[in-house]
């Protein structure tokens, strides 16, 4: 698993894997895959938790499961810089993973496509596709956003892209 | 209650967005029809006559020395295009040019500044959807064209129902394979659109053509894919064309990707001369072109299907093509005769032995026969095939207790909550 750090390596053991190949148009076995998701979402959640690196709170938007929203954050020298985060379920899920978006930091980052879409790493399609259907939504999470945003998040700060809340704040009074 | 006018206010906000979004259309497709200078009137049937004024008198040049049989025949195709940009744009606008009968364009995105280094769109179209702005200049360009024009993304639940109808619709006329088009032009940029563009012909047994530029904008590729009869974009890990630079130099840090006109006109050119012979029947087409702009080379190849694609729509239409196996030999007999001559050679096995790495720069150069189940010099894959990934990782448990959809749900909730 060559281009990702330790931690994120045995965090992402730790995950459970999923085992229904279904996508969003293949009815019940996708509401068997997207218990599966929640299973595994629910084990990092609550590990991200108990490991005190709680970072993200993700949850579907529509009862179909295809859509879901939520928030993510980093802590930054001391400062905690919080997302809204979006990413829709496409209908050839699993083969393709979710293309994770954070809309607000959409034309600041060249680490983006258009739209908010996060640029992930070359190694992430690989062991994605390799790990076709074992990979679901926190995998998603753990190995393409988590590493994203810190590598993302501090460059942006640095050179005044995004701004603390505070920040912001005061300097538009 | 609250929960309620929480709905309402979200959904009020929602509509208020769209409208705004759709006022702005409005009136950015207004302003640029004001200034339209005129328009030359529709042309009933093409003309072979050599005058200033014909549109099509080149074109019709094709028949009079006998490359294409019948040219006039263009106007009763339909072809869809997946992604209307740097390639997208200009391929729909060579279809325009030579009288394609209907074209029907899919793109979410809007033009920007930064697509100007790409050929096409101009800098005051910015800001308008690209379908719209594709519209807008195809149809100054020839008011021949049908032009139809799709603003959604189609690797969505709902975008691609709305694909796959669109492409059903036979208002215009019936393609041979039984839907409303003849053949479906992939100018996307990402595997997930391909692989979105790939699920709606498989299921639909509608051919259609990938292209591709590589991210660091020196490769391209074009692919013929006929559901059934060759590899379905999931058969396979994707193949790229070997830059011939050594990838562990290829600085990516700061950028996604990189794009030159160059590369995407010829891609796009590449892409419509298939399409063209395809369409028209002349010449050879194509299942597989590659194009190495360091080297100048051009690696082909043939794919058939994998007989265990992870896709079930493939694997109908490969039990479709092989029962119709005897009626297309006897009525292809013939012609295979007379076309003995031109064979190339026989189709690559590629069932097998996908993490083929970067052919050897020193490889390139020779001109060694392919080996059954390697890939041609210049071509590698992009992607490893599922495999059993050695990783003491923990399955999910099933418990009859827990495997309850909405208390999974609440439980996730209730983490969320604190
Ligand atoms: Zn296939």
């Amino acid at each position: 698993m060559e281009g990702w750090d330790t931690t994120t390596k045995s965090t992402l053991t730790q995950i459970p894997l999923l085992t229904t190949k279904a996508g969003p148009r293949d009815g019940a076995l996708w509401t068997q895959r997207l218990k599966e998701e929640y299973k595994a979402l629910i084990a990092y959640t609550g590990m991200n938790k108990s490991n005190d690196n709680d970072w993200f709170r993700i949850s579907a938007a529509n009862p179909e499961g295809t859509r879901w929203t939520g928030k993510c954050w980093y802590v930054h020298n001391l400062l905690k810089y919080e997302f809204d985060l979006q990413f829709d379920i496409p209908v050839t899920y699993p083969a393709t993973a979710p293309e994770i978006e954070l809309p607000e930091l959409d034309g600041k980052t060249h680490k983006m496509y258009r739209g908010g879409k996060i640029c992930l790493t070359v190694h992430f399609k690989p062991l994605w596709a390799k790990n076709c259907p074992r990979f679901g939504i926190a995998h998603a999470l753990c190995l393409g956003l988590a590493p994203w945003l810190a590598a993302e998040v501090p460059i942006l700060v640095d050179s005044g892209m995004i701004k603390h809340k505070d920040d912001a704040a005061t300097s538009a009074q | 209650m609250e929960e309620e006018l929480k709905g309402m206010v979200e959904d009020l906000q929602v509509l208020k967005g769209s409208l705004a979004t759709l006022e702005k259309r409005v009136q950015n497709v207004t302003s640029l029809a004001k200034t339209t200078p005129t328009r030359r009137s529709k042309v009933k049937d093409m003309s072979s006559e050599v005058i200033d004024s014909n549109p099509y008198s080149r074109l019709m040049a094709l028949q009079r020395m006998g490359i294409v049989e019948n040219y006039e025949q263009i106007r009763d195709f339909s072809v869809a295009i997946v992604g209307v940009g740097g390639v997208g744009s200009v391929a729909a606008e060579m279809l325009t040019r030579c009288g394609i009968g209907r074209l029907l364009l899919y793109d979410y995105d809007t033009v920007e500044l930064a697509n100007m280094n790409r050929l096409f769109f101009r800098p005051e179209q910015v800001g308008m959807t690209k379908t719209d702005a594709a519209v807008h200049t195809l149809s100054e360009i020839n008011p021949d064209v049908v032009l139809e024009s799709y603003t959604m993304n189609i690797t969505t639940v709902k975008g691609f129902e709305t694909f796959t109808e669109s492409l059903q619709n036979k208002k215009f006329s019936t393609s041979k394979h039984g839907t409303g088009v003849d053949l479906v032009l992939s100018c996307v940029d990402n595997y997930e659109a391909r692989m979105a563009v790939n699920q709606a012909c498989n299921e639909l047994g509608q051919t259609w053509m990938e292209s591709g530029v590589s991210e660091d904008a020196v490769s391209g590729h074009i692919q013929l894919l006929v559901p059934g009869e060759t590899a379905c974009f999931a058969c396979a890990p994707p193949l790229v064309v070997a830059s011939g630079v050594d990838e562990r130099t290829l600085k990516r840090e700061g950028v996604c990707a990189a794009s030159l006109p160059t590369t995407m006109g010829v891609v796009a050119g590449l892409l419509v001369q298939n399409t063209l012979k395809y369409l028209l029947g002349f010449g050879q087409v194509s299942p597989y072109l590659g194009y190495n702009s360091l080297k100048d080379f051009f690696p082909t190849m043939e794919m058939k299907p994998n007989p265990q694609c992870s896709n079930s729509a493939c694997l109908n239409r490969q039990k479709e093509y092989i029962l119709a196996k005897p009626a297309r030999d006897a009525s292809a007999k013939a012609k295979m005769e007379a076309e003995a001559s031109s064979q190339t050679e026989g189709p690559l096995h590629l069932d097998n032995e996908w993490n083929i790495s970067v052919v050897d720069d020193s490889e390139i150069e020779g001109s060694t026969s392919n080996k059954s189940d390697a890939l041609p010099e210049g071509l590698v894959r992009e992607l490893p095939i599922s495999d059993n990934y050695e990783n003491k990782m923990i399955p999910v448990e099933t418990n009859a207790v827990t495997d309850d959809l909405d208390y999974l749900r609440k439980q996730l909730d209730a983490l969320n909550a604190d």
